[in-house]
């Protein structure tokens, strides 16, 4: 049992954990935001963890460019991901309101109809 | 028994736990924000499942399906988020 060897266990078993969080979390969670939360673990944290053990395994140029491109893709469109469900779930009313601490999108809302009225 | 097959047997029942509960909700899902949402879940836990396995048996050949699947996750949710009804509860 080697150090590297460890290090790749550690890294398999923190990408195993989080996308066991993510799963019950979706389970669990009461609307799609909080969902949304849970769900952005595994795609980003845990896929990291995972790309560096396979370089700690094999450390090549040709695994860490393709690595690199992997962990930029994923990170160019989960945000883009996450914001279009984000605002398709406000604007469908798939939102716990009662469970909101502050409304920012709703009172901007507001706001700018009241100032499409006056006009 | 070596660490790292003691570890992908750990990691194993962890990843299906996760993929068990993405598909529960994509079932069970109260609209269709959330089934999109457990796909893209279902998604990035495979693509995770993919990863330690090649870290665990060191190679390199499904590199360049983690690399697909990335690309091209990210269809399907934004389509469905982009022409979502209003009235279309289901």
């Amino acid at each position: 049992m080697s150090a590297s060897e460890i290090v790749v266990g550690v890294l398999i078993l923190v990408s195993a954990f989080l996308s066991m969080a993510a799963g019950i979390g979706i389970v669990r969670f009461p609307d799609v935001l909080t969902r949304l939360h849970a769900a952005t673990k595994p795609q980003v944290l845990g896929l990291a963890a995972v790309l560096v053990a396979i370089l700690v395994q094999v450390p090549t140029w040709g695994v860490l460019t393709t690595i690199v491109l992997v962990m930029t893709f994923q990170l160019l469109t989960q945000p883009m991901t996450a914001h279009m469900l984000g605002r398709s779930a406000y604007r469908t009313d798939h939102v716990r309101r009662d469970l909101l601490i502050e409304d920012d999108l709703g009172r901007d809302i507001e706001e700018h109809d009241q100032e499409d009225a006056r006009r | 028994m070596t660490f790292l097959t003691f570890v992908s047997i750990i990691a194993g029942v962890m990843f299906g736990i996760g993929a068990l509960a993405a598909v529960y909700r994509i079932i069970r899902g109260p609209s269709i924000l959330d089934r999109a949402l457990a796909t893209d879940v279902l998604l990035a836990i495979a693509i995770c499942a993919l990863g330690a396995e090649m870290a665990i048996n060191t190679h390199t050949d499904t590199l360049v399906v983690m690399l697909i699947l990335a690309m091209f996750a990210v269809v399907g949710s934004i389509s469905i988020a982009r022409f979502m009804a209003k009235q279309d509860a289901s």
